[in-house]
């Protein structure tokens, strides 16, 4: 079984090439079906490879885990709704960071280990950064989940207090390092556990895309640590493919929100500096509202129509009725897009599943970038459930704290719709001037409820 | 770091450097592949690229071992680590694959 290790090596290559295809298959919805079959077969290759490789493995316990694993992953998998992926996605985050502080620790305790000074600082790498992302994931599944506040921990304590666990953490780290203390080991994975609590708690609900990219970014380097470890190139190459996906996810999102990493990570998102235009918010401002059957008659009337999406309209899940809407207004020949802004849902890429859930056709989901040029040529803009990605003070109001933000340009059509539950201002707290606008028809109620009454005023008539 | 280098290459037999090297180019793969992912998909990506980085299974399967026959606390942490990493890969495939199925239909 000697050689085998040899034939192993070129296994877990092709392996690393079929994770690389993966990613390329997901460049546009044709190919990415099969990148990810070549994904699950490189995996596959990839377990069955290191069978030959192990010595003496524990057969009987690692087919119970993994039929066991197997259960529960694809029973999630078939059932979690798609509103859910945010907080599923940061549990599978979780996973993988316990599972690398598993493997460590394991490491730490094997006897056969032959624990050289690189052996020790590479494991040492692999189980901070695990054991950093397991707790932070952990944490950031329980805002979007709603089952922890949202609200950002805040306190002049606080950023001394990651400061202190960080030096910690690195000095119990060193200590290891130099003398392979079993004690210092733990003590350095018991810290870097508290320590991905005290990082992102005190980030707000609202950044959370954010910090879940950035979360995916970091289980990918915690596996490349792994696979410094056991020096194996299919773990270090797919470590650095998740790495650098989470990395270029994180500064997407960041950039739709027109903020730095660093002001996410330690600014600390409506906790502070909300000043300038909040004044003005006493005076009274005049808006138009109107009904839904108005707003459909309108809409059968246009020629085009593009609709702007937010987190509201999954909340009051109203996928379908927009959809429905949709399909009555194209049946009048009126042409339907919708405008997708980078952080219209709860993760990147979020909305567009969630409509693609509904069946709304991929071709007429169109992105920022592609899409902003036609909104000065288009007759309605329907707003639902959105708000800060559409306020033009983040191009005209320097004062404003979103100033610089990229929005939809939804102000520049001839006429916009907004379904709002009221006028109490989004998420950022920020009063709307797109609301006052005089081509700006109000429509208050339920996302779900005002979609239907539309629908029904549509197809009521065009027959 | 000279030391450092000398001790990899006594162990694994590969100078630390290709190792290494082998890393920062698949960053660098990573970055021009992941850029070509459009946005639409990104969801799909984060699902996916978990799944892909439970490939620590293979790190958790070589510690899931026994010792003289013996099972060890080292065999249990492995089987531990199996058992969350098939989670991930199970879930983190078959959820992708749900979420592109409704890319997919129709088209």
């Amino acid at each position: 079984m000697d050689n085998f290790a040899d034939y192993a090596d070129w296994i877990y290559l092709l392996g690393a090439v079929l994770f690389v295809l993966t990613l390329r298959g997901l460049s546009s919805p044709k190919t990415a079906v099969a990148g990810n079959r070549y994904g699950m077969f490189g995996m596959a290759l990839a377990v069955i490879a290191t069978f030959f490789v192990a010595p003496s493995p524990a057969l009987a316990l690692i087919f119970a885990a993994m039929v066991i694993g197997a259960g529960i992953g694809i029973y999630r998998a078939r059932t979690v709704p798609m509103t859910q992926m945010p907080e599923t996605v940061a549990m599978m985050h979780s996973l993988v960071g316990m599972a690398a502080v598993l493997i460590a620790v394991a490491a730490v305790l094997n006897p056969n280990q032959n624990f050289t000074a690189v052996f020790r600082f590479e494991l040492f790498i692999g189980c901070f950064v695990g054991a950093i992302t397991f707790t932070a994931s952990v944490i950031a599944w329980g805002k979007l989940s709603a089952k922890l506040a949202a609200k950002p921990l805040k306190g002049a304590w606080v950023k001394p207090t990651q400061a202190i666990l960080f030096l910690a953490m690195l000095g119990f780290g060193a200590d290891y390092f130099i003398t392979d203390s079993l004690q210092s080991f733990l003590i350095m994975t018991a810290i870097a556990l508290i320590f991905g609590y005290f990082w992102i708690a005190p980030i707000g609900g609202g950044d959370m895309p954010v910090v879940v990219s950035l979360l995916n970014s970091l289980s990918g380097w915690a596996a490349a640590g792994i696979g410094f470890t056991l020096s194996n190139s299919m773990l270090i190459i797919a470590g650095a493919l998740v790495g650098s996906s989470g990395a270029i996810l994180s500064y997407i999102m960041c950039k739709a929100m027109n903020r730095s990493l660093l002001n996410v990570l330690f600014g600390g998102f409506g906790s502070s500096s909300d000043t300038g235009s909040t004044s003005d918010e006493h005076i009274e401002k005049n808006y138009r509202s109107g009904s839904a059957e108005d707003a459909a008659f309108m809409m059968s009337n246009a020629s085009s129509v593009v609709i702007v999406p937010g987190y509201g309209l999954a909340q009051a899940r109203a996928q379908n009725a927009v959809k429905e809407l949709t399909t009555a207004l194209k049946a009048q020949g009126v042409s339907v897009r919708y405008a997708i802004h980078p952080v219209a849902g709860r993760m990147p890429g979020h909305m567009n599943v969630l409509l693609a859930e509904a069946d709304v056709p991929y071709d007429d989901v169109c992105e920022m970038d592609e899409i902003n040029s036609d909104f000065g040529a288009t007759d309605v803009v329907l707003v639902i459930g959105a708000n800060d990605v559409v306020n033009p003070a983040a191009k005209d109001d320097p004062s404003s704290p979103i100033y610089g933000m990229p929005i939809l340009e939804a102000n520049r059509a001839r006429t916009i719709m907004v379904i709002k539950r009221s006028m109490s201002p989004g998420y950022a707290g920020l009063d709307n001037s797109l609301f006052y606008m005089d081509k700006t028809m109000m429509i208050f109620g339920d996302a779900k409820k005002v979609l239907e009454d539309m629908l029904k005023a549509v197809s009521g008539s065009g027959h | 770091m000279n030391e450092l280098a000398q001790t990899v290459e006594q162990v694994v037999g590969i100078p630390f450097v290709a190792v290494f090297t082998i890393f920062v180019l698949a960053i660098f793969v990573g970055y021009y592949v992941v850029w070509s992912v459009t946005p639409a998909l990104h969801t799909p990506l984060m699902a996916v690229t978990n799944a892909v980085s439970s490939i620590i299974i293979v790190g958790a399967m070589l510690q899931t071992i026994t010792f003289d026959g013996e099972i060890t606390l080292t065999t249990i942490l492995g089987a531990i680590a199996v058992l969350l990493a098939s989670i991930n890969i199970f879930g983190g495939f078959a959820v992708t694959d749900r979420m592109l199925d409704m890319f997919k239909k129709k088209k």
